[in-house]
């Protein structure tokens, strides 16, 4: 088996459950499942657009949640002001992917490295997080739509059926929406890499002074890259602000650009599937930890149910042990495998031969 | 009049806190190029030393300037022995760990202190400058600024374990060369720098009270100040303090503490772009 029919054979599986997932949940799951597994299914999004710039890219985004929130306070706001939900929704990708790009001409264009970028992207996300934070008051607000400050936006409208207003897609068409976005991201990007551009930012992370030297120009694949990964978070943020109907600005906060960064980190860089399994992964864990959380004043309980307690220890093992992640860890335990056998059989056979000559 | 001695205590006090929490981080990315993302927790550690021994009956200026350096130091040499020491050279994988070991941090404090703003009452009262009272506590931040500034700049220029500082910082591998053991130097690197983050934590502790995440507010501020001002410890710490201090309480003043902060952090940003390098990869180039 080459590497060629395996990779074939990975799509392959990934399509069939993937598109299994989308028709058979609704069918068997409770409603409350199918909520949850909604808001998986987004952040799934939302990781992937990191696996690209990160993964892919090598470019250390330490900012992804400033997309993501720009995306879901684009949403609301021109929603409230708007009311039909095809503008808004291509403006909750298209603001973020502006704002990626004006920050990413910035960054690149200046020639920051990779650690500065990471600061500088932080230090974004905080800026926004203070400024939003501090527009509680009813003198903050776009159109018809309040800011809201720490409160955030309630009861955001959902998204509706292009140009029919009335009607509004519902929870069960909301799962099948971000399963569909999910699989449709993850073979879009499957593609993008499989493509020119994509062997070309590849080439960029592994070494940017060699592929400046071929012809490319780094600074413009890295813009196209940031730009692209931007308007993915934006686009998770706006189902994210469909799934709850609310943002606030812990939407910005380091908590949550903590949460993207782990799901690669622990998924794998340089996949797709593996921060999607991290993604949903981390989220499953998070749930199940915070579930059992009111069971008593224990000083163990409390500090499981702690999500930043959890996150840390997880950043800090994989990062110490597993720097890899798991898909390429499994990966490389899998071709060690392969390779042991073949290595026996080639064994095997050599030995009769070496009989006879003896 | 009155106004304008006001205004100057209130910037020299925004500059003094910007070096204070800075230092400690400006030390550890200096000598390492470590970027420790657990600055902010080092910070927070600090405090809550400080109001733990104060509340234990130890005086409040050794708990401050005593107590809170120690245990934040002891923590540091530990963090670099279990964590720090396996990733050097590996830079985005240190920023990630530390940043792990940041949210580890909080969370073991919030389920220790609870996610409630402990404070003590800063002590020296207020005085009066003509029409306005201020609190005499912003002096002591600006003089503990001063001291720990000018302390440093005679260790690092006159003793022997500042020559071997600067001498690792320089070319790691002369150094070990001529019989220096950088390991080492390493730890008691970051010891001193989580010792000095300790002591500001301790030393702001009184202004802004202490809660598990406020070491967010922290590390952000103090990475723009040692990132915008470069390579070299002492000026590029100073330089940029001065700067973005100044920029802050003036944007304060005219608008809104939070608008301040953005106006901080927004200038930060430009002045990276600009220098990539920070302040002293241009100027103050032979300054420590």
């Amino acid at each position: 088996m080459n590497a060629r029919t395996l990779n074939i054979l990975g799509l392959g599986l990934v399509g069939i459950v993937g598109i299994a997932f989308l028709i058979l949940t609704p069918r068997f799951a409770e409603l409350d499942t199918v909520l949850e597994l909604t808001v998986y299914m987004i952040m799934a999004v939302l990781s992937l657009s990191l696996a690209l710039i990160w993964g892919y890219g090598g470019i250390l985004c330490f900012g992804q949640s400033a997309f993501f929130g720009l995306g879901a306070y684009t949403y609301a706001i021109a929603m409230f002001n708007i009311g039909e939900s095809t503008v808004p929704f291509l403006l909750a990708i298209a603001l973020p992917a502006a704002f990626a790009a004006l920050l990413g001409y910035f960054v690149f264009y200046g020639r920051i490295s990779d650690v500065y970028l990471g600061v500088i992207t932080l230090t974004v996300t905080l800026i926004l997080f203070n400024s939003i934070n501090s527009t509680a008051g009813p003198e903050f607000h776009i159109g018809a739509a309040r800011l809201g400050g720490f409160n955030g936006i309630p009861g955001i409208p959902a998204l509706n059926y292009p140009g029919n207003k009335a009607a509004a897609v519902d929870l069960e068409g909301m799962f099948y929406l971000s399963t569909a976005a999910l699989l449709v991201t993850y073979f879009g990007l499957r593609l993008l890499l499989a493509s020119r551009f994509g062997r070309i930012i590849v080439g960029i992370r592994e070494n940017e002074r060699r592929a400046e030297l071929l012809g490319y120009d780094p600074r413009a694949y890295k813009l196209v890259t940031f730009t692209i990964g931007g308007a993915l978070a934006g686009f998770a943020g706006c189902l994210f602000a469909n799934w709850g109907n609310f943002v606030s600005p812990t939407i910005f906060g380091l908590a949550q650009s903590a949460q993207i960064i782990i799901w690669v980190i622990v998924g794998g860089r340089g996949t797709l599937i593996g921060p999607i399994i991290g993604c949903i992964g981390i989220q499953w864990l998070t749930t199940a930890l915070g579930a059992n959380q009111p069971s008593g004043s224990d000083w163990w309980t409390k500090l499981l149910a702690n999500a930043p307690f959890i996150f840390g220890v997880i950043l800090i093992a994989f990062v110490l042990l597993v720097p890899k992640g798991l898909v390429p860890t499994f990966g490389d335990f899998g071709q060690w495998l392969l390779r042991a056998r073949t290595r026996r059989v080639a064994a095997a056979s050599l030995e009769p031969k070496q009989a006879e000559e003896g | 009049m009155d106004f304008v001695v006001l205004l100057a205590i209130q910037v020299l006090y925004a500059v003094a806190s910007l070096a204070l929490i800075s230092v400690g981080l400006a030390i550890i990315f200096g000598m390492m190029r470590v970027i420790n993302l657990a600055h902010g927790e080092f910070l927070m550690l600090g405090g809550y030393a400080a109001i733990v021994a104060t509340s234990n009956g130890v005086n409040i200026w050794i708990a401050m300037l005593v107590v809170a350096p120690l245990v934040v130091g002891l923590i540091g040499i530990v963090v670099e022995m279990t964590i720090i020491r396996f990733l050097y050279g590996r830079m985005v994988d240190t920023m990630l760990a530390t940043w792990g070991l940041s949210l580890f941090l909080v969370g073991l404090t919030t389920a220790i202190f609870g996610n409630t703003t402990v404070g003590i009452s800063a002590p020296l009262g207020s005085f009066q400058i003509g029409a306005y009272r201020t609190s005499g506590y912003t002096l002591f931040v600006i003089a503990v600024a001063v001291v720990l500034m000018a302390g440093i700049f005679a260790v690092l220029r006159f003793t022997r374990l500042g020559l071997i500082a600067r001498g690792t910082m320089q070319n790691a591998n002369m150094a070990a060369a001529l019989g220096v053991n950088p390991p080492r130097v390493y730890a008691v690197t970051f010891g001193i720098g989580a010792a000095l983050s300790g002591l500001a934590g301790a030393v702001l502790a009184p202004v802004s009270g202490v809660f598990p995440t406020i070491g967010v507010a922290y590390v952000a501020k103090s990475f723009i100040t040692v990132i915008g001002g470069g390579a070299a410890i002492l000026s590029g710490t100073v330089s940029a303090s001065v700067l973005f201090g100044t920029i802050n309480q003036i944007a304060t003043f005219l608008t809104t503490p939070v608008f301040g902060e953005v106006a901080l952090l927004a200038a930060a940003i430009v002045l990276i772009r600009l220098l990539p390098q920070g302040i002293t990869g241009r100027f103050f180039r032979r300054g420590l």
